[in-house]
């Protein structure tokens, strides 16, 4: 057994793990702490990358994700949360089950897309990418499934996650501080910009159905 | 690389840094449209210089139209926002302090544009469209009104999905090279990736076309992927509706392009002209239809901008010199009729002090410049000869005749649904008796006049060197 | 193949050792729960003194019972005894292991559960019918996973009997292995659901409405309730050696390895059993139990983690090739 396969196989699977988990909750400090875990797990994850195919800049994602995903925004979140009293039980549109349901096809679709798709690559890029695909897929069916403007933010994270795991896991791709750096400033900026543009102090709720007052096809 | 090109890139960010720090809105203003005009003339200078590859930069035939058409309409949209913005702040629509970075954020957007625009690094490209997504996306917020607020929302969460499947597409695209070109920096240069298009891994290739189609084609606006666009147009300030539809959505479909004649190259992979050319005919008659039930009018023209989107893609879906140049000719007579009509309808819907075209009639009596204006404006837009549009639209068309025949009754149907739209819309606003409200509005008319002149130019002479040049874009764009 | 001697002897063994083991792993994991909040709880022998009792005593049966009711006791110690006496607990290869099927055990659990849900019914109680429908539902998400999970293992060990399995992971070197985390997870879960445990079940409600398992068996006495409550303590066991088989088989002798090999595997079954109780003590004092249309979501969790666990071995098989 390859350990270095091993190891990145168990974070992979850790990742996406987590990325189950946030569908389950149903509160939003528990999505928030969930997805902590996740960026914390993508920082093992990446640091392990960065040991085993010997690139130390990589080193660099691993710590902004741990530091700035995994502390720094849920945090802000958090906060933001108690000070604009956003209301804190996560609407659903469909049920939680088959959510899950859902998320398992999707899952399954995209291990035997990658899979197919990628006969000539490495093992431990098919592997990384087929992983990352699923958690991507993931983060689009919870933004999709969840009605909370911060839950859309968690889902969109949680999909970056999936693509910085990829990243990784292409074996030698440049930019990819650079451009994890990029996702970083991306949203820290609306994480920044949410607070500051006070979507609660418009609305009662940050529940999306309530933003769509102004719906293009009625107008 | 000549240090001609990466003024392209310094002057805009430059300009930035700078408009952070400077208060007032005049002077803000005015060295916007400075440095704007600054990276125009740096654009045309790429007309003299050898065109030319380093593993970060790339300019030749293709890259040196999007540029020199997109620092042009970055230069009259820059003039058009300086009296549009301030005629907002007397009206207490927009405060000073959010001005202030109202003009940095341009200019960080018109160098964005132009880093992807100039990109050879397929990552760095990616890079440059998410900045000025972001940037974009901040900008139409700009009101804070409930619906600027949820437009912007809306924009955000649909742009950064599009962006990040893009980004798995390039992941995707930088395997495909890395078996035969190795690791690191060569794998992710598109003019290596292009050169050795045969010898890529084929499954890979289509897997990564298809997430770069989604994720970028959802920034060019195609139906389905369009539901971000009207909402951003209407509910942004104008000169953003002017730089989105003018600029932006072309930078996005530069980079659908640009992967399109790399999957092209590889005869194995799947062929991309019958998917562009299905979603293309989907965008031109969806938002036809939609064009009829618009009741906001920078609603309307949003519309209009994805119809031609779509026409746009179709010509290039169909590809081959005739069409690839029909192609070429229609976004640039686009980009410059919807920025002009966008800069009309901004100082239309200040001078009616509202958006909905219900409450907009008259203009002919109230406001007979903008009336001239905002008339000619639609019928370049709809197609009518001696206008540019109609020219690109024509050769579409016989191009589509030749080739297809059975295809070419369909965007001949779009098209006309649209003209009867436009022309139903515009009877209504600008005839009829005067009603509702009606101020006064100091406007510019340069960048509109400017703008509509080229095109009524090219619609009756185009210049054989201009002829030549897209014909050598036209013919790289296979 | 005339079974050997020993083979014979063992299976003997076995069969008696988890009916003398199940009452006081039941006690075990009582008196841990007491002593945790802080009480004396009753003693260690008390589960042994109450089927003593009960079977002295005199079974009371309903007027509106039927022969179902009279019946189902003694098949459902039967099923119960049976699947428990199947799993290998000190070795491996004894004399009925080619029944030792994962799919045989379950459906023997299966069927001792279609009796236990009918006799609950017979008498015609409000009550009886909440714990069976609810039992059923529970039953109808866990035993789902529960086959998942079986598959996984099974398909990494080439056969879905026991023993198999079992000899199969004791020889594998020691490594990380997420899908087995997972399904280890998922088994635990639906071994919480089936037994009736926190979080899905409270076993020491007195609550009519808030019961599953005891709802059932409210109508039965003596004699009766003695094999009831035996087989559950058994069900209990046989959960626990199930896991403790396929995932922790370390120590497990085969059946030719001689008696000093078997006090061995018996004494580290023991212990492991031991712990598991206390463990499964601490575990039910330190959360709640969940309200009832939570549970499916829960045992959905299982599914989808045998299912994950499933899909990522077929990941490492497929990237590994």
């Amino acid at each position: 057994m390859n350990s270095a396969y091993d190891v990145s196989h168990f974070l992979a699977g850790l990742m996406l793990v987590a990325s189950f988990a946030l569908l389950y909750q149903d509160r939003i400090l528990a999505v928030l702490r969930t997805f902590a875990v996740q960026a914390i797990i993508l920082a093992l994850a990446v640091a392990w990358e960065a040991w085993v195919q010997d690139r130390p800049h990589l080193f660099i994602t691993a710590g902004l994700a741990f530091g700035l995903k995994g502390f720094v925004i849920p945090m802000a979140l958090h906060r933001m949360i108690f000070r604009l009293g956003i209301h804190r039980e996560v609407e659903q549109v469909v049920g939680v089950g088959l959510t899950m349901l859902f998320g398992l096809g999707l899952v399954a679709l995209s291990l035997s897309l990658t899979l197919k798709a990628t006969t000539g690559a490495p093992s431990l890029a098919r592997e990384g990418l087929a992983i990352a695909l699923a958690i991507i897929l993931l983060g689009l069916l919870m933004m999709i499934t969840r009605r909370n403007a911060v839950t859309q933010i968690i889902g969109f994270m949680s999909i970056e996650n999936g693509l910085i795991l990829g990243a990784t896991g292409a074996r030698g791709m440049p930019l990819v501080v650079e451009i994890s750096v990029a996702f970083s400033v991306l949203i820290a900026l609306f994480v920044f910009a949410v607070f500051v543009f006070r979507i609660r102090e418009r609305f009662d709720t940050v529940d999306v159905a309530a933003l769509e007052s102004v719906r293009g096809d009625r107008q | 690389m000549s240090p001609g090109v990466y003024a392209l890139i310094a002057i805009p960010f430059a300009a930035a840094a700078i408009l952070v720090v400077l208060p007032g809105y005049r002077l803000t203003a005015a060295l916007n449209v400075l440095a704007s005009f600054l990276t125009f003339l740096a654009g045309l200078n790429l007309l003299r210089i050898e065109p030319g590859a380093d593993p970060y930069l790339i300019v030749d035939d293709v890259n040196i139209v999007f540029i020199i058409l997109n620092t042009l309409v970055g230069f009259t949209a820059a003039w058009f926002s300086a009296s549009y913005i301030g005629h907002e702040i007397e009206t207490g629509r927009v405060t000073a302090l959010s001005v202030r970075f109202y003009h940095a954020m341009y200019q960080a957007m018109i160098g964005a544009m132009n880093v992807a625009l100039l990109s050879n690094n397929i990552g760095l490209l990616w890079v440059g469209l998410e900045l000025a997504t972001l940037i974009t996306v901040v900008m139409v917020g700009l009101y804070r009104t409930p619906e600027a607020i949820e437009a912007a929302w809306k924009y955000f969460i649909l742009g950064s999905v599009g962006i990040s499947l893009a980004f798995f597409g390039t992941i995707l695209a930088y395997l495909a090279g890395q078996a035969t070109l190795g690791d690191g920096l060569p794998a992710m240069s598109w003019t290596l990736l292009h050169a050795n298009a045969g010898k890529l891994d084929v499954a890979l290739l289509n897997l990564a076309f298809v997430f770069l189609l989604v994720g970028y084609g959802t920034k060019v606006g195609l139906a389905p992927l369009h539901a971000w666009l009207p909402d951003a147009h209407s509910e942004g300030p104008t000169p953003i509706s002017a730089v989105l539809s003018g600029l932006l959505l072309n930078v996005a479909l530069y980079a659908l392009l640009r992967f399109k004649m790399l999957i092209a190259a590889n005869p194995l992979a799947m062929r991309p002209g019958p998917i562009l050319i299905v979603m293309g005919l989907v965008s031109l008659i969806f938002a036809a239809f939609m064009l009829y039930q618009r009741r906001d009018i920078k609603r309307l023209f949003a519309y209009s901008s994805i119809e031609h989107m779509g026409l746009i893609t179709f010509a290039f879906g169909m590809g081959g010199p005739l069409a690839n140049f029909a192609g070429l000719l229609h976004m640039t007579m686009h980009s410059l009729t919807k920025s002009a009509i966008f800069f009309a309808v901004g100082h239309v819907a200040q001078a009616k002090g509202t958006q909905r075209i219900a409450d907009i009639n008259g203009l002919s009596i109230t406001h007979p410049a903008l009336a001239i204006g905002l008339g000619a404006g639609v019928l370049a837009i709809a197609g009518l000869p001696p206008f540019g549009i109609f020219m690109s639209e024509f050769l579409i068309l016989t191009t589509t005749f030749a080739r297809e025949p059975w295809l070419a009754p369909l965007p001949a149907f779009g098209l006309v649904l649209a003209f009867g739209a436009l022309l139903l819309r515009m009877q209504g606003m600008l005839f009829g008796a005067a009603g509702g409200a009606s101020h006064t509005v100091k406007a510019s008319p340069f960048p509109f006049a400017f703008h509509l002149v080229l095109v009524l130019i090219a619609g009756l002479y185009l210049p054989g060197s201009l002829v030549n040049w897209f014909e050598r874009a036209a013919e790289f764009l296979g | 193949m005339l079974p050997s001697l020993t083979s014979f002897l063992g299976q003997g063994m076995q069969m008696v050792l988890v009916l003398v083991l199940a009452p006081g792993i039941a006690g075990l994991t009582r008196i841990v729960k007491a002593r945790l909040m802080r009480r004396r709880g009753p003693p260690l022998l008390q589960p042994y003194h109450d089927l003593h009792k009960l079977i002295r005593k005199e079974a009371i049966i309903a007027e509106s019972a039927s022969w179902l009711f009279r019946v189902a006791p003694y098949l459902i110690f039967a099923f119960s005894w049976v699947a428990a006496a199947l799993v290998p607990t000190f070795a491996t290869g004894l004399m009925f292991s080619w029944t030792g099927d994962v799919i045989v055990i379950i459906a023997l659990l299966g069927s001792a559960r279609f009796f236990q849900t009918l006799a609950g019914m017979d008498v015609g109680t409000a009550f009886g019918g909440i714990g069976s429908s609810r039992e059923v539902m529970i039953a109808t998400l866990a035993e789902p996973a529960m086959l998942l999970v079986v598959l996984n293992l099974a398909l990494a060990a080439g056969s879905s009997r026991l023993p198999a399995i079992a000899d199969h992971f004791v020889a594998q070197p020691l490594a990380i292995r997420i899908s087995l985390a997972l399904a280890l997870m998922s088994l635990v879960i639906v071994a919480l659901a089936e037994n009736a445990r926190i979080p899905v079940d409270n076993p020491a409600t007195h609550l009519e409405l808030t019961m599953v398992h005891e709802a059932m068996v409210l109508e039965y006495s003596g004699r009766h309730l003695a094999m009831i409550e035996a087989a559950s303590q058994l069900k209990l066991v046989m959960y626990i050696s199930l896991i403790v088989c396929l995932f922790l088989p370390f120590g497990i002798a085969t059946v030719n390895d001689g008696f000093l090999a078997w006090i061995a595997g018996f004494a580290i079954f023991a212990g492991k059993l031991s712990l598991t109780a206390i463990l499964l003590g601490v575990w039910e004092v330190s959360i709640a139990k969940m309200r009832v249309f939570r549970v499916s979501e829960f045992l959905s969790v299982a599914f989808i983690f045998a299912f994950l666990a499933i899909m990522l071995s077929f990941l490492t098989q497929e990237v590994l090739r």
